[in-house]
């Protein structure tokens, strides 16, 4: 695809103006600059996703996984307000399902150990275990008030922090794991999941495509488990304070 | 984090001993103290009576005991040892309280008393005996707790608390949903053990009858100070305050205008 025909595309921004125009929504201004950073990061990491696959070095692909599971940690750490400290216990709990999930593929020479392979599989883990930590924290704060009760009652049976916020754990890591799950029970059915979409489009036989894909969804399934697993473990004790009383 | 070694109880007569003990609260307009300088304690095997008016801090004061609200001034020593010295789960186990809104675990009424056992890897105790003790049916045992009745839940939750023999019980209203006669049975079930275990009692209640036949010792609590404490038969019979004096008539007066249930 040139650039000359992407360009077109743009048409379909004018007309989402247009109508924010018309009915007096005031997001043109959000749109444009929307439509510019889009376009401007995405240009950008295609060119480092060029770079990088060049290269083929492998401390040059950890780096760049790091860093993607560093501002992926930042996000999750922000909507966390509080509860997970602003950065290493997302960061923890993401990088041990990359590092689980990838690991294992690597070993099992699944993929080949290259940064075209690498790079945007560890994307779709990292990406999917961001969103699994937020909706973890958000949960766990909201399972701990609505269940506040019961939580007391345990405290003062003596039970200890951990065996007072078990049921409450336990229904924020089903509560994050939930979007995962959903979304492969229909995937093919109601969409087609976007790196295949892409692949298909690029020109690869859809049955590969596909075979790729069912890696990538079983990958985030274990994933998005681990993250909340992990992350269970490193948040549940703030619930606390050092008089094991509840605090949220 | 506290740890878990069993402590042996220091050589301490005094059950619970406060010592100027106040909690205070921060709101949106500054701090608020809800119990101010209380001191006083309590013998082992003896039963403190803890009556006042609704916000007096009865229940504040009932939750020092077991660290499940701080002392923010003074200390609180149960067998002579500050409670924040405790380890937690032990303190916790041994001064049972049970909660002015009983709350049900999930599961049923077996599962709720099987949690204390559970938690503090005890052997199991025998749901059985523990229902007939606070004067209900063992038939419940496989009923889901969260539809008894209010009643019957007060009681679950008294016989949970007692799963773990503690040597201290808190009572926080433990009776209001019940009628003279379960009362009773739940009176005389906590004053023999009392004799036979020697358990010390602080049983919060705003039945004045009640406070008088189950107690050895009562405080009155008032606004957030304890204004007047002594034996239970000369608080009734000589109140020495007029703060209590006061209370006792207004409490009579309410009660007989109430007319007898
Ligand atoms: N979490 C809280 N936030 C703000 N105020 C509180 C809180 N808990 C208790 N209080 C206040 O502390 C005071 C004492 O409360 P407490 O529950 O100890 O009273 P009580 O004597 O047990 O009353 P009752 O007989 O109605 O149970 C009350 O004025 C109450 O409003
Ligand atoms: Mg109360």
């Amino acid at each position: 695809m040139s650039l000359w025909t992407l360009a077109l595309t743009l048409a379909f921004v004018v007309a989402a103006m247009l109508v924010s125009l018309w009915q007096r929504l005031g997001l043109e201004k959000d749109m444009v600059v929307a439509t510019i950073r889009a376009t401007v990061q995405l240009l950008v990491i295609g060119y480092v996703l060029k770079f990088v696959f060049h290269m083929d070095n492998f401390a040059l692909t950890a780096a760049m996984v790091a860093l993607m599971t560093c501002v992926a940690a930042d996000n999750a750490g922000r909507r966390g307000r509080g509860l997970a400290g602003r950065f290493w216990r997302p960061f923890a709990a993401i990088a041990a399902a990359e590092v689980l999930a990838q690991g294992f593929l690597l070993a099992v020479h699944v993929i080949p150990g290259r940064p075209s392979y690498i790079i945007p599989i560890s994307g779709m883990i990292i990406g999917n275990s961001m969103v699994a930590c937020g909706l973890f924290l958000n949960r766990l704060r909201d399972e701990a008030r609505t269940r506040n009760a019961e939580v007391w009652a345990l405290l003062a049976l003596g039970a200890n922090p951990k065996q007072a916020s078990r049921a409450v754990v336990k229904a924020a890591t089903k509560a994050s794991m939930i979007p995962t799950i959903d979304s492969a029970k229909t995937m093919g059915l109601v969409q087609l999941p976007g790196m295949m979409t892409g692949q298909i489009i690029a020109g690869a036989d859809p049955i590969q495509a596909v075979r790729y894909q069912l890696l990538i969804v079983f990958a985030i399934i274990a994933s998005a488990a681990i993250t909340s697993i992990v992350l269970g473990f490193l948040t549940y004790p703030r619930l606390f304070n050092r008089f094991w009383q509840l605090v949220v | 984090m506290p740890h878990a070694p069993a402590v042996k109880p220091e050589p301490s007569p005094w059950a619970i001993e406060f010592r100027d003990a106040g909690r205070v609260l921060t709101s949106e307009d500054g701090p608020k103290s809800i119990l101010t300088e209380v001191s006083g304690r309590l013998a082992r095997g003896r039963v403190l009576t803890l009556i006042g008016p609704s916000g007096a801090g009865k229940s504040t004061l009932l939750s020092l005991c077991n660290l499940l609200q701080t002392p923010d001034v003074g200390e609180v020593f149960v067998w002579g040892r500050e409670v924040r010295s405790w380890p937690l789960a032990e303190l916790r186990r041994r001064v049972g309280l049970v909660m002015q809104q009983p709350v049900m675990l999930p599961g049923t009424v077996a599962d709720n008393l099987a949690v204390p056992s559970r938690l503090h890897g005890r052997p199991q105790a025998d749901g059985h005996r523990l229902l007939q003790q606070v004067g209900l049916d063992p038939s419940i045992l496989q009923r889901p707790a969260e539809e008894l009745s209010g009643g019957q839940k007060q009681r679950v939750a008294l016989a949970r608390t007692l799963a773990n023999e503690p040597d201290i019980l808190l009572v926080d209203e433990g009776t209001s949903a019940l009628d003279r006669e379960s009362a009773g049975v739940i009176e005389r079930h906590v004053r023999c053990l009392v004799t036979s275990r020697c358990l010390t009692v602080v049983w919060v209640t705003h039945d004045l009858e009640q406070a008088r036949r189950v107690g050895d010792e009562t405080w009155l609590i008032d606004n957030g100070r304890v204004v007047e404490q002594g034996t239970t038969e000369a608080f009734f019979e000589a109140p020495q305050t007029e703060a209590a004096k006061r209370f006792l008539r207004t409490a009579e007066r309410g009660q007989a205008g109430a007319g007898r249930r």
